[in-house]
């Protein structure tokens, strides 16, 4: 079985190339859940580009949409369009923006940019799954910048309340709000919203592997994944100058050279 | 019937024969559609006062294969909520049904923020968004099992007030009332009874349109040879400007519209009262048409 440590380095190599050729993208914010995407796509999620419209099927939204570049990975890398699209990443024809579109996207479930929309569509998906007696689960991934969103604790609130037992909300808990609007206890605000919550390393597979597979049978999950902003590159880690801007070409090369 | 009692019958109705319907309240209707409640405890929710959240969800729920309609009072939807019809919605290319009631100043008693003139003319700059403004329960009752289907997004305009007789309208497309040759007067909605009176013993056309977006423009090319339209539209005034300038060409016409300022109504009183001093009465239509005939 090939090293899935492996496999998101040498996806990180692809976001690196993808985004100093188109010279775009939140890189950052893709490392810091490439992780956490894996993991859902390759172990937990029943999702795959051959089967995708099966009723049984789990759905992904990415709700930090500027986290794009992670999800345009995970895809290619399973199978749901071929890498060469990447090539083309932010280009004027390109089906890749910087943000995701679920119309132009195999694979994209739905299209966010604007922070507090997928986190509440992902709570309806959720509640439309429960009405038709569908088994699927809906994980849905917020960041916690995105938490400031008002929007996101009215899901967090109508999730418990309609006890949606298929919804689990990840938070990439990165601490990039920290400098401006601390969000604190994460586990402990979800927990007083009515979820259960787990708080894990969000860069370690097996734990995000326990946390996802059996969700809470009372409440919706949440999963708080202490993640590293701009995880595997030294350069970049929690360095807010990064967020969005692509490196140069000396700089991908000391990053390619760490990830290899 | 009024509107919104009308609502409830219709909406009631579709959730006993579709299943793919998803009632969403805003905490208003609640003893409205108590009997939905009980009948269809799975399809029908008072979500709570969160409009944003609720569009949003409603969205997940189209995702989901299911059809969301969505109440509550104009504004709660429309501009609280505007980014999320915009992306989730209308972006996103899914189907979903928002109904308001209020219009312009239905609520004038209970001031600006319960008012919503700005409906119409916001949600016209989202592409893809359709825009009903029925003038009677019945005609509420045709367009939403008409259209409530239909995979686009669409804002129904109910109001607290409405015309004494319904037409056998259709969506997206005007019903001629009446011809005449020295002008085109084109009545959204609930003004119709007002412009009926105005027009009374003059030589002009009356279109009628329940539909604003997408705007029938054949019918108004068809019907306005005179090249000289009056508009009378029951939110801001200039809504339909565009719409008018597009089906005809610039230089066609020779327009005039009333309908509410752009500026904040903050006396109380009633809807009637507001009527009387935005000029949406049929003394004032008549004097613009006929200076528009004259002119």
């Amino acid at each position: 079985m090939s090293d899935p440590h492996r496999i998101v380095r040498g996806m990180k190599r692809m976001i690196l190339q993808m985004s100093a050729r188109a010279r775009e993208g939140h890189i950052p914010s893709a490392f810091s859940i490439l992780d956490i995407l894996w993991v859902l796509y390759d172990r937990v999620m029943a999702c795959d580009a051959r089967n995708g419209a099966g009723s049984e099927k789990d759905w992904f939204i990415l709700s930090k949409g500027h986290g794009s570049l992670a999800l345009y990975a995970v895809l290619a890398e399973r199978g749901f369009f071929p890498p060469s699209l990447i090539e083309g990443f932010a280009g004027y024809e390109s089906p890749l923006g910087g943000h995701l579109d679920r119309n132009k996207v195999p694979g994209v479930e739905a299209s966010t940019g604007s922070l507090g929309h997928g986190f509440p569509m992902g709570v309806g998906l959720a509640l439309g799954l429960r009405i038709q007696r569908k088994a699927g689960r809906v994980y849905t991934l917020i960041g916690d910048g995105e938490a400031n969103e008002g929007s996101v604790w009215e899901a967090a609130l109508l999730a418990s309340h309609h006890g949606l037992t298929n919804l689990c909300c990840i938070i990439d808990y990165n601490h990039s709000t920290d400098r401006h609007l601390g969000l604190g206890d994460v586990a402990d605000k979800f927990r007083s919203f009515g979820w259960e919550a787990r708080v894990v390393d969000g860069h370690d597979h097996e734990a995000l592997f326990r946390a996802f597979d059996a969700l809470s049978v009372s409440s919706p999950t949440a999963v708080i994944a202490e993640t590293t902003k701009g995880h595997g590159c030294a350069m970049m880690e929690n360095e807010p100058a990064w967020h969005h801007r692509f490196p140069t070409e000396e700089e991908l090369e000391t990053m390619l050279r760490e990830l290899s | 019937m009024n509107m919104r009692g009308q609502l409830v019958e219709t909406v009631s109705s579709i959730l006993e024969t579709d299943e793919r319907l998803v009632l969403l309240l805003g905490d208003i209707g609640v003893w409205g559609f108590r009997n939905a409640f009980e009948r269809f405890p799975e399809r029908a929710y008072n979500m709570g006062i969160l409009e944003q959240a609720t569009v949003s969800a409603a969205a997940g729920l189209a995702i989901s294969g299911l059809i969301p309609v969505f109440h509550t009072i104009a504004p709660f939807i429309v501009e609280r909520s505007a980014e999320q019809l915009k992306i989730d919605f209308c972006y996103q290319g899914l189907g979903g049904n928002f109904i308001s009631v209020g219009a312009s100043y239905d609520y004038a008693a209970l001031g600006c923020t319960h008012h919503c003139p700005a409906d119409a003319g916001l949600l016209m700059n989202i592409p893809g968004m359709e825009i009903v403004a029925p003038g009677t329960s019945s005609e509420f009752d045709r367009l939403f099992r008409e259209a409530y289907a239909n995979g686009h997004p669409t804002y129904y305009r109910l109001s607290e007030r409405e015309n004494r007789v319904g037409h056998e309208v259709l969506f997206g497309r005007a019903t001629v009332i009446r011809r005449g040759g020295q002008a085109t007067v084109v009545a959204i909605g609930p003004v119709l009874d007002a412009v009926m009176e105005a027009v009374s013993g003059l030589d002009a056309t009356v279109l009628y349109y329940t539909t604003v977006s997408p705007f029938d423009s054949e019918t108004l090319r068809q019907n306005a040879h005179s090249g000289k339209v009056l508009v009378v539209e029951p939110f801001y005034q200039g809504t339909m400007t565009r719409s008018i300038w597009e089906a005809l060409g610039p230089g066609k016409v020779s327009l005039d519209c009333i309908g509410v300022p752009r500026a904040f109504l903050t006396n109380y009183g009633t809807a009637e009262d507001h009527d009387k001093a935005v000029g949406l009465t049929p003394e004032h239509i008549r004097e613009r048409l006929e200076d528009l005939i004259d002119g």
